[in-house]
């Protein structure tokens, strides 16, 4: 089976966010990571890849020069090669901008399954993996947790409103990844082996999407921390007090309960 | 293109879900701004007798499109009768909720019409004759405002982050759509039912959530009886979720779910940051710890510092007298 996995690289998500003139601040960025839901949208590849060595996944990203050291840490995790689609100006592009391109990318590469992280943690909005299934026609299934293979389909396991259901999707396909098992980390044996693997690299004007495509639907024309909260108060003395004194103050101030 | 807004209501078992409810209030404030009608959208199996209800709150016309092909919740499927209905209708705004149904349907709208599209928004505004969607990005960690480019706009709406009108005198016209069938190229195979009864943790008015700090499976029961007790909701970190004592339907935070309750209620939880972003907008937080610098505290009205344990089984008792009182 032939995988393609969609990375997106951001801000690491376990640091703050510097807001300076409606922009993120750049410099205030120590580290960038994987989107977190595109490496378990990776995890999930490599699963299937575990259980057939027949399975080939190449990385497919969008991005400036920054984004190959992701790249090189999801081939020494063990993905076979990847794609970099160079792009410096992705924060003019919207999701479904992003998704004209990356369509027109996977199309050129070929695939059986594609994968897409729910959205990326950044601007959170969750349309480019739909877009592409749509734009491409693809059967879609969105905030996938698991999947098995299952000859020319796979079985693919998502939480829904009061429970959890299996689909099966007929080939090709994509998923949308919303959870995994806690994603691997390289072996040294992996991140050796990664310096060998193909990495090409293309550019959005060679992939002939129109600039009528790529024109903002939607833009970002301010940006702010969020407001912050207020510590509020300790409630002190003796558990049933304490226990007393909260029941009192979200029923009377609070009026909550 | 009108000024109206369209709000593609959800049911669950034969009811409007609270979001529907929400969804319809915005949708009134900001019609009144842009001078336009706020119209809905019933779509499933067996919906026709409810839809007119939704005139009370506010639609001026319900569009319906009932059909047995519809039983499934499944985008794929009312994505095209919604498509048409639009483009026929010419909305500024369509609204959909910020549930799983509402985030796969809105891109399918947006790619198709090849419009604006804002996920999980928080606020909405008019200025200068433009709308002004503020929705939180990078997790949580910053607040955005964003302007269509392209309209209609297609938004989905945080569940409860819009306060619900109430009910008025008003009637609606109810028009039925012929419904576009479509072939699902998917097949559900297998179906897992979690406890019936139980309610919804991104729609629960309470979140109790326990984390690290209820040492272990076994005592979650406390968490789960006063989230009982208040009518709530059991939530759980990513933290107890990894560790297998939790399933991940529970998880609050970045990479699960965010919810927005009146009162929200964390035991034993130390507020990671991919913590905090699912549950900072909650209108009263609670946090109960035994360590006095734990940064769940920074963003709490009210704290307890103690034992989860002791504290926790108190504050049911507590809340049972409060009940027996009436």
């Amino acid at each position: 089976m032939k995988i393609l996995v969609l990375m997106k690289q951001v801000p690491d998500t376990a640091a703050p966010i510097t807001v300076t003139n409606n922009a993120v601040d750049a410099s205030k960025i120590d580290k960038y990571a994987p989107s977190p839901y595109d490496e378990y949208a990776l995890e999930q590849a490599l699963q299937v890849k575990d259980k057939d060595a027949a399975t080939k996944i190449t990385l497919v990203t969008l991005g400036p020069a920054r984004v190959r050291e992701m790249i090189m840490q999801g081939l020494a995790m063990g993905a076979d090669d990847a794609v970099i689609i160079k792009s410096d100006g992705s924060g003019d592009l919207d999701g479904l901008a992003v998704a004209h391109i990356l369509a027109a990318a996977i199309k050129k590469i070929g695939f059986d399954l594609v994968y897409a992280g729910v959205k990326g943690v950044d601007d959170d909005q969750g349309w480019v993996g739909i877009a592409i299934a749509e734009l491409l026609g693809l059967p879609l299934v969105n905030a996938v947790r698991s999947t098995t293979a299952q000859g020319p389909a796979v079985r693919l396991v998502r939480d829904v409103e009061g429970g959890r259901e299996t689909v099966e999707a007929p080939l090709p396909a994509l998923v949308t990844s919303s959870q995994a098992t806690e994603p691997r980390y390289p072996t040294l044996r992996g991140i050796m082996g990664a310096k060998k693997k193909p990495v090409q690299e293309w550019t959005v004007d060679s992939l002939g999407v129109s600039a009528d495509m790529l024109k903002p639907r939607v833009q970002m024309v301010k940006l702010d921390m969020p407001p912050g909260r207020q510590a509020g108060r300790l409630i002190t003395g003796e558990p049933a007090e304490q226990v007393k004194e909260l029941v009192r103050a979200l029923r009377e101030q609070a009026k909550v309960i | 293109m009108t000024n109206n807004i369209l709000v593609v209501a959800e049911q669950s078992d034969g009811k409007f879900k609270s979001i529907t409810h929400q969804m319809l209030g915005e949708a009134r404030r900001l019609a009144a701004q842009l001078g336009g009608s706020v119209e809905a959208v019933v779509t499933g199996s067996g919906v026709t007798v409810s839809a007119a209800q939704l005139g009370a709150f506010g639609a001026a016309k319900v569009y319906v499109a009932d059909d047995a092909s519809l039983a499934r919740d499944e985008p794929e499927l009312v994505g095209p009768t919604l498509v048409e209905l639009i483009k026929r209708t010419q909305p500024s705004v369509v609204f959909v909720g910020a549930t799983p149904f509402g985030l796969a349907l809105a891109p399918r709208l947006a790619t198709h019409l090849q419009c604006a599209l804002t996920s999980d928004c928080t606020g909405f505004a008019v200025e200068g004759g433009q709308i002004r969607v503020t929705r939180p990005v990078y997790g949580g960690r910053a607040i955005a405002v964003f302007e269509a480019r392209k309209l209609p706009l297609v938004a989905s709406l945080r569940q409860n982050a819009f306060a619900p009108l109430g009910a008025g005198a008003g009637q609606a016209a109810v028009e039925t759509l012929s419904v576009i069938p479509v072939t699902l190229t998917t097949k559900v195979v297998e179906t897992s039912k979690s406890e019936s009864g139980k309610i919804e943790l991104t729609e629960a008015p309470i979140v109790v959530t326990g984390g690290r700090g209820m040492q272990g499976p076994e005592n979650f029961h406390l968490v789960e009886s006063l989230a009982g007790l208040l009518g709530g909701a059991a939530g759980a970190t990513r933290a107890v979720v990894d560790a297998g004592w939790r399933p991940y339907g529970e998880q609050v935070g970045q990479t699960g779910k965010t919810v927005s309750p009146s009162l929200y209620v964390a035991v034993g939880v130390s507020g990671a940051m991919q913590h905090l972003v699912g549950m900072k907008t909650s209108k009263v937080i609670v946090a109960i710890n035994k360590d006095p610098d734990a940064p769940i505290f920074k963003v709490a009205d009210y704290g307890i510092v103690g034992d989860a344990l002791k504290v926790l089984p108190l504050l049911s008792e507590e809340i049972m007298k409060l009940k027996s009182q009436g």
